[in-house]
């Protein structure tokens, strides 16, 4: 293959992958299958989880959803607020599979390279935020 | 630095550290001082991919290096300072600036790399792709040793800093990776193209790290285990495409430590050993990344 093939293969290869990757998915609660949606949080009732999970929030969540966890608006990206009653309805584990698989298409990444017991932790502080 | 000292202090001569190297540790210092709410990075590998991007509008600055004294050569210092920004969550861009110094012989700038990860499938799954494409435009002195293909050896590291030819190449990688139970391990296959005609030639990566503690504790620490991730890699190359396999090939292994220090840099080191004669003996790497959050927004708020 001359440099010049190489190159067109490598343009149409982004093109593709760009088009696939556009096509995304849908709202996330909808998506969440039911035996994910059933999990429940292991670390609810650990006394040390909600500020462990304040830390994991302020290094990971707030530059996004705001030190308070009150959202973020600067006109071009809407964040949601963590207080909101979509959030406190959700279950914890509705949360984990937001936070394992991330809402890609909408700007949320996934989180799934925190080890499990940090997303737990995470989501007694989400629950705790009054 | 302290560590370069402790590997051979007389050989390497510290006050001649590259050009390259002193100005992007000011730029990273600098960067730390004006950016005090920067976050922690996260990859544990120095050659090695895992399927974690850049959060989107995040910039991390990272400055790979690493150094050896190849039997029958010089020794060298070689690095690699990053520029890696988030432009979507399943897609992100690097440009790498790539520099080394080799002792009795100069300090050069051997050329730059442009880097784009893409993310195909939107959810986690037990493996996770990333597809990965590069143009490198770096000369033959390139000792920044970010990946191994073909029959890449220890001959390479011979190569004067006078005498090195120009390549420009294409990269591809396939990125492989699973979280799993706190683990994370991660496979790369690599195929790599001089743009002025010889055949592809292939390596790969595989790497696997864990958090030293998969909870985080309730008070504030920055030598708590959680912050420390320790996990290993191995590399090499697989030969051509008229000589694929083993034969003539280099190999290295080595752990590898990172120190993720809360709202601050992450360190990382990693000491490689040849595993085979072609290889380099030992290589010595060390890193240093700083992400700053949010990176376009803050410069559109100060103007």
């Amino acid at each position: 293959m001359t440099g010049r093939g190489v190159l067109i293969t490598l343009f149409l290869f982004t093109l593709a992958v760009f088009v696939f990757a556009a096509a995304g998915e849908g709202e996330w609660l909808q998506k969440v299958p039911q035996k994910d949606r059933a999990r429940l949080n292991p670390l609810a009732n650990d006394p040390d989880a909600p500020a462990a999970g304040a830390k994991i929030f302020a290094e990971h969540c707030a530059q996004c959803h705001g030190e308070d966890a009150q959202g973020k608006n600067d006109g071009k990206h809407v964040r949601p607020n963590l207080h909101a009653d979509r959030v406190k309805k959700a279950t914890p584990g509705e949360l984990f599979w937001l936070l394992t698989n991330g809402s890609l298409k909408n700007g949320m990444p996934s989180w799934s390279r925190l080890p499990e017991p940090h997303r737990w932790q995470l989501i007694t502080y989400l629950k705790s935020l009054p | 630095m302290l560590l370069m000292l402790s590997l051979d202090a007389t050989q390497l001569q510290l006050m001649n550290l590259p050009i390259l190297t002193r100005s992007s540790f000011l730029v990273m210092l600098a960067v730390a001082i004006l950016a005090p709410k920067s976050l922690l990075a996260q990859e544990n590998y120095f050659v090695t991919y895992s399927h974690e991007l850049e959060e989107p509008g995040n910039l991390e600055l990272e400055l790979k290096n690493v150094t050896g004294a190849p039997k029958g050569g010089n020794p060298f210092v070689a690095s690699a300072l990053e520029f890696e920004y988030g432009v979507k969550t399943w897609w992100t861009t690097e440009l790498y600036l790539d520099g080394q110094t080799t002792v009795s012989e100069s300090t050069v700038f051997t050329g730059f790399r442009l880097e784009n990860r893409v993310r195909p499938l939107l959810r986690e799954h037990w493996i996770n792709p990333i597809l990965y494409f590069e143009f490198e435009d770096i000369n033959g002195a390139d000792k920044a040793l970010l990946e191994v293909v073909g029959h890449d050896s220890r001959a390479d590291f011979l190569t004067r800093n006078d005498r090195a030819e120009k390549k420009r190449e294409a990269e591809l990688k396939l990125i492989l990776s699973s979280n799993f139970k706190g683990w994370n391990v991660s496979e790369n296959i690599i195929a790599e193209k001089n743009l002025a005609g010889p055949p592809w030639e292939f390596g790969y990566a595989l790497g696997a790290s864990r958090a030293l503690a998969l909870a985080v504790s309730a008070k504030p620490c920055k030598f708590c285990r959680e912050n420390f991730a320790l996990g290993g890699e191995l590399y090499g190359g697989l030969g051509e495409r008229y000589s694929f396999g083993l034969a003539d090939t280099s190999h290295y292994l080595g752990p590898v430590l990172t120190w993720n220090i809360p709202r601050g840099p992450s360190v990382r080191v990693s000491p490689n050993f040849g595993l085979n004669h072609n290889s380099n003996g030992f290589l010595f790497r060390f890193m240093v990344s700083y992400e700053i959050d949010q990176f376009l927004s803050k410069l559109r708020k100060q103007q």
